[in-house]
């Protein structure tokens, strides 16, 4: 069908979930099916004593309490698979259950098997654990300290990486005309995907087999890392990621628990389900960024940028993650100097083991903290040197006729025009206007602002080569399969694992366009080990732009062979042929003709091909893309401060991205307000707040801050397409924009509030509380 | 989240409750709408033997107007609260306060005497209840008497509720017909509780001087208080910005202002004082 | 063990009967007892909604009711609004304004929504947003979402002119 691309079509995926008959983990039933809870540590770091499971193990209904020493030779403990060369990386790895210490206030130490979810946790209240309390380290640099508690003796000092990218002499900052130097604390926040973690695993003790169904972004890596941990081979480990309920990078990651399940179920022969409660997910899901970032920018005194030099000091959290050497290095450092042509960039990354949950990607991993520290500099030097902060980022933008641009941190950007999602957002503010309103309002004593954040993130993960460069321990390409059937049906196979984005919509829309046949005649199948022989999954904006890339040149390949046998049965050459909207006809006879479904009877008959042709229509590609994409874009964020409370109100929000072909508007606007929810979430209200024993004090719903609908107000949303050269739909990411782009844009705009109290920054999230304190102590300096 | 066990009797009258709960031996707990029980039983941070539901006794719901009160039966929802004409006639800051307790889904469920019985001091009625001189019908063992809810808060989540007696229903006293009311709420952007909710009735004399004036606060303290000070510092003066702003600075000497990593006790005074200035100020200027 | 108790409750318009415990949560019932998976968890304190159903006709959070609470009433779940091909108005429009990513809030969101339009059928943006007080979306950004309440609501106005019937839910629909 043409025209699909860039259609707002419904999505194919709702009427399954609008009608409650979505299928996540915990929908699953199995006959004979057992349930486990996990213990886990009240301590954030405590030397295990003794731990008598006696009485939970007689308590009825219970099948089985598994605890460190029932698993030692069962299972490994679960490894990162990101291992940063040349950092002087100590990884360590999650542990089945904690043997002899615990790290963290979550950490698991048991696992208790029952006939059902409640007898379960009845006989989780009899184990009883001694534990010889230890201090805790919960703060990087305070871990850093001489004196601090060790998580671990063999890492001293509890670093855990020194990763470092280039290098400034101080001369440089030393006699820049302007310098700002300022230290921003990039919180830790908490994924909070509505579905909690869950697995359901089943073995078959005749032939060996498992099957792991659970909430995973990326089933092959999965079953990767899983095979080894349970020594199971891969063909014979089957992940399988149902519906999904949201993961936000927390559903990236291999974790003790679902390896335990599935050791339970391969010991006791039965069926095992676990699911998170909301308190486990806060401290047993990985948890983002919680960097401390230490930012020196010079420049001129004309607006120009000439030198920026990062200091990362990064909280891992207890054990290493996944991900977790990568967000605050790779993915932080090459774009600390974000849409900006400055040509000098040095960063260094401590990474620092804590008695905090451990760290790893979230919505935008690394990415939202090098926007951040930019784009808050970029306005300390604005204000420093008093220019509009919209003219010193049109003095420094990387000019349009630069593109593909290396950057100072060594990466090119694939293309962009970033003056134009500038202006077209400033067009829809009405800048001028709204500034001299800020005027008006400020003399009544009004506290409004203007933030603004022109981002540019890299995404699209991305060619491999790249990947094994800086020892990611996995591919990045994308696999896709399009299969006909006799009928003109397609299924789709993706290496993606879609979970909320409507992949299965935008995907059939380019096999639609492609093939010229109706969306509904494409089914997309994802997120099953069995099913597709291989991918790397969902995150890191990476679906469109590599697994959407796979799925359009399969496509492309099935029109090729079809292409063929139309010519064939139409007796002509393939140059002959014309294919459109889903008719082979011939060049300058158009009545001679084949529709689609015509050839796929033709291929998959098999009755009449040509010579060399073989049966059946199908296409296959496996891409492996030549470069990362970077989506940009302008976020404008207008507030309004009470100067009584505090208190942020959002008054307009404008989002103007560039994240190259747009698939399906309506989707790509759904991926915007989500991730602007997100990042306005993480700049006035989210945080992990942990006291200094350890212990999560936002630890619910009740008390961490989730954004709720009355917290906004209409967001203003607009594209501008500039395509990416680096694949053939010239598609870049939508997913983490908001993230990326809101959190500076709205910091940006209280600050500006706040201008006539003398304050200059704050870190997040801008509470009531802390912005009240801001403004009484700039009322007491006047 | 899943509760311990506990027995489960349905109570065919109030009397019956009350037998009940004496023959559990402080153990039983009743259960209403269970939205304030309930979250607790499932954190295991209360752990009856038994419940005695008493949610569908009809005798404990409605509302009627009895002189210069209106009676509202334990069970009454915060949504029949909030839209109940009577309240919305007589008590207009009732129904405004109920219609801000948690959310829509809460209010179909949650009842008004669990409200003031669980006595969570970041609740919304207690300081209504405290500023229209609230009465309580208590009935137990020996029969009914009536309870001012000036005392019954003793604590976070303790009152002065015996625990083999029922909480039947709550009087509130009808402010002057001329006299304005508010409700104003500072809510956690979380939970939706009060970090400070001030409840203010007023009325002015022919002549424009406070001669009615009822203010308490919920949320910031240990149990709801009565802003006696702010009261006294404005009865019977003309109220003017400057009056009503150094009455306000008055609005937390009379409770004990705790702390939270939200809300310093600094933050929460000043909050108290901000809120009852734009409280008295809708009122009275 | 305490003594179970026995449940007879009308889900969806279908009458059932279950022996219980009697600290057995609704939403484990709907879920465990009736294999009605449509209704989600996503939190212990009451706050996402994920698991909102209609009792009696109200909209309220069955992880904060009991089971035996629910015994001889009316529910109604994401499953008895409305089936493919027979959509129920909310339904049909956050299918339409794509109010739902992920989906697994969607049910408890799409009933929360129902609870407001039969209090106020014609609700402004702000008292849309309101009322989605009780719900937790991580996905929408909830503005998709607000955009199906308000188009719900005038496709039910629609239906009500037509049927005088705009909020019938369950049996029959």
């Amino acid at each position: 069908m043409a025209g699909m691309i860039g259609s707002p079509v419904k999505r194919k995926e709702d009427p399954r979930l609008i009608t409650g008959n979505g299928y996540f983990t915990d929908d699953i039933k199995l006959p004979g099916m057992l349930y486990g809870t996990f213990l886990r540590s009240p301590h954030a770091h405590a030397v295990i004593k003794r731990i008598d499971a006696s009485k939970a193990r007689a308590f009825p209904g219970v099948a089985a309490v598994f605890t460190a020493a029932e698993l030692a030779d069962k299972m490994k403990a679960v490894p990162a698979m990101w291992f940063l060369p040349g950092c002087e990386l100590k990884p360590k790895d999650r542990p089945a259950l904690a043997a002899d210490k615990v790290r963290y206030v979550g950490e698991t130490i048991a696992f208790v098997v029952a006939k059902d979810r409640y007898v379960a946790k009845d006989a989780l209240d009899l184990i009883e654990v001694d534990y010889e309390v230890l201090s805790a380290a919960v703060q990087q640099e305070q871990a850093m300290q001489e004196g601090a508690p060790q998580l671990f003796d063999d890492v001293p000092g509890n670093l855990a990486l020194l990763w470092k990218a280039g290098e400034i002499p101080d001369e440089v900052f030393e006699q820049a005309e302007v310098v700002i130097k300022e230290r921003f604390y990039n919180q830790r926040v908490v994924p909070n995907p509505m579905e909690t973690r869950a697995a359901v695993a089943q073995y078959n003790p005749g032939g060996g087999e498992m099957t792991i169904w659970c909430t995973s972004q990326n089933p092959h890596i999965h079953r990767m890392i899983y095979a080894d941990v349970l020594g199971i081979p891969e063909s014979k480990l089957r992940i399988i990621a149902p519906d999904v309920g949201g993961g936000f990078g927390s559903k990236i990651a291999t974790y003790s628990e679902e390896a335990v399940v599935a050791c339970a179920a391969r010991e006791l022969k039965c069926p095992v389900k676990w699911v998170e409660e909301r308190k486990e997910h806060f401290q047993a899901t990985t948890h983002g960024r919680d960097e401390v970032i230490e930012v020196e920018l010079a420049g001129k005194t004309d607006g120009t940028l000439t030198a920026l030099r990062v200091k990362n000091t990064a909280n891992l959290g207890a054990y290493l993650s996944t991900f977790g050497a990568g967000c605050p290095t790779i993915d932080f450092g090459l774009m600390v100097t974000g849409a900006y042509k400055i040509p000098q960039a040095a960063v260094v990354t401590y990474g620092v083991y804590t008695n905090t949950t451990p760290t790893d990607a979230y919505r935008g991993a690394g990415k939202p903290e090098a926007t951040y520290q930019i784009e808050r500099a970029i306005d300390l030097f604005a204000d420093k040197i008093g220019m509009d902060p919209v003219e010193v980022r049109r003095i420094n933008f990387v000019p349009k006729e630069a593109f593909p641009y290396g950057n100072a941190m060594g990466v090119t950007y694939d293309s962009g025009d970033y003056h134009l999602t500038l202006d077209k957002a400033l067009e829809m503010l009405d800048y001028q206007a709204l500034r001299e309103e800020q005027e008006e309002l400020r003399a009544q004593g009004r506290l409004v602002g203007i933030g603004f954040s022109t981002y540019v993130e890299l995404c699209g993960f991305g060619p491999s080569a790249v990947a094994g460069a800086i020892g990611f321990q996995g591919g990045v390409w994308e696999n896709s399969t399009v299969r006909v059937h006799p009928s003109g049906k397609v299924t789709v196979f993706t290496g993606t694992s879609p979970h909320g984005q409507g992949t299965a919509t935008s995907f059939s829309q380019v096999v639609a366009e492609k093939l010229g046949i109706p969306i509904e005649d494409i089914e997309l199948v994802h997120s099953d080990t069995q099913s597709v022989s291989m991918g790397w999954g969902t995150y890191g904006s990476r679906a469109t732009a590599v697994g959407g890339a796979a799925v359009s040149i399969a496509a492309d390949r099935v029109v090729e062979k079809a292409k063929k046998i139309a010519a064939h049965e139409l007796e002509t050459t393939v140059e002959e042929i014309d294919f459109t909207a889903g008719i082979f006809r011939v060049k300058g006879d158009p009545d001679r003709q084949r529709t689609f479904q015509e050839i796929a009877k033709s291929a998959n008959f098999a009755w009449n091909l040509p010579p060399g042709v073989e049966p059946s229509l199908e296409g296959q590609s496996f891409f492996d893309p030549a470069n990362f994409v970077y989506p940009f874009g302008t976020h404008i964020c207008v507030v309004e401060v009470d100067a009584q409370t505090g208190e942020v109100f959002l008054m307009r929000y404008i989002a103007v991205d560039d994240v190259g072909r747009v698939i399906n508007p309506l989707l790509a606007e759904g991926q915007v307000h989500g991730g602007i929810a997100q990042g306005v979430g993480q700049a006035l209200w989210e945080g992990a707040v942990y006291d200094e024993n350890g212990q999560l004090l936002s630890g619910t719903f009740m008390d961490y801050t989730m954004p709720k609908a009355r917290f906004f107000p209409m967001i203003e949303s607009a594209f501008t397409e500039t395509l990416s050269p680096v694949n053939p739909l010239g598609a870049k990411g939508v997913g983490e924009t908001g993230t990326t782009a809101a959190p500076p844009a709205v910091v940006n705009a209280v600050m500006d509030a706040l201008k006539p109290f003398g304050v200059k920054n704050l870190d997040m999230p801008l509470t009531p509380q802390k912005v009240w304190r801001a403004i009484q102590n700039g009322r007491e300096k006047q | 989240m899943i509760p311990n066990q506990f027995s489960y009797v349905r109570a065919e009258s109030i009397d019956e409750a009350i037998r009940l709960l004496h023959e559990s031996n402080g153990e039983g707990k009743l259960l209403a709408g269970g939205h304030s029980l309930i979250p607790l039983m499932k954190f295991r941070l209360t752990t009856p033997s038994t419940l005695i539901d008493i949610g569908h006794l009809s005798e404990l719901r409605g509302v009627r107007k009895a002189e210069n009160r209106l009676v509202i039966g334990a069970l009454t929802t915060h949504r029949e609260v909030h839209s109940h004409p009577l309240v919305q006639e007589h008590l207009p800051v009732l129904a405004k306060a109920a219609g801000q307790i948690g959310d829509l889904q809460v209010r179909n469920r949650g009842t008004i005497g669990g409200n003031l019985a669980h006595a969570d001091p970041a609740a919304d009625l207690p300081a209504v209840a405290l500023a229209l001189d609230a009465m309580l019908e208590i009935q137990g063992e020996d029969g009914a008497e009536i309870a001012s809810v000036d005392g019954f808060f003793l604590g976070p989540l303790v009152t002065a509720l015996p625990d083999t007696s029922i909480l039947t229903s709550v009087s509130f006293l009808i402010p002057p017909a001329h006299a304005k009311s508010t409700y104003l709420k500072y809510a956690h952007p979380a939970s939706g509780y009060a970090v400070v909710g001030v409840c203010a009735i007023a009325a002015k004399d022919p002549d424009g001087a406070v001669e009615f004036i009822r203010i308490a606060i919920n949320g910031v303290a240990d149990v709801a208080y009565h802003c006696v000070a702010v009261e006294q510092k404005l009865q019977g003066q003309l109220p003017t910005e400057e009056t009503i702003r150094e009455a306000a600075l008055l609005a937390a000497e009379d409770g004990e202002i705790g702390s939270d990593h939200f809300a310093s006790e600094e933050y929460r005074r000043h909050l108290c004082s901000v809120y009852t200035e734009r409280a008295l100020r809708d009122l009275l200027l | 063990m305490a003594k179970k108790v026995e449940v007879s409750v009308t889900v969806n318009g279908k009458a059932y009967s279950a022996e219980v415990e009697p600290r057995m949560l609704l939403v484990h019932f709907l879920r465990e007892t009736l294999n009605l998976t449509g209704t989600h968890i996503g939190c212990d304190t009451s706050q996402c909604g994920a698991c909102t159903v209609m009792v009696n006709g109200e909209a309220v959070k069955s992880c904060t009711m009991l089971a035996v609470q629910a015994a001889g009433c009316q529910v109604t779940t994401v499953e008895g609004l409305g089936e493919v091909g027979n959509l129920h108005p909310i339904q049909q429009s956050f299918w339409e304004k794509h109010g739902l990513q992920c989906g697994f809030c969607t049910p408890g969101v799409m009933i929360a929504s129902i609870g407001l339009l039969q209090q106020n059928p014609n609700p402004s943006e702000e008292e849309i947003r309101d009322a989605l007080e009780g719900v937790i979306c991580r996905c929408t950004g909830y503005q998709f979402i607000v955009e199906a309440v308000k188009h719900a609501a005038q496709l039910m106005a629609v239906d009500e002119t037509e049927t005088g019937n705009a909020l019938q839910i369950g049996e029959g629909r």
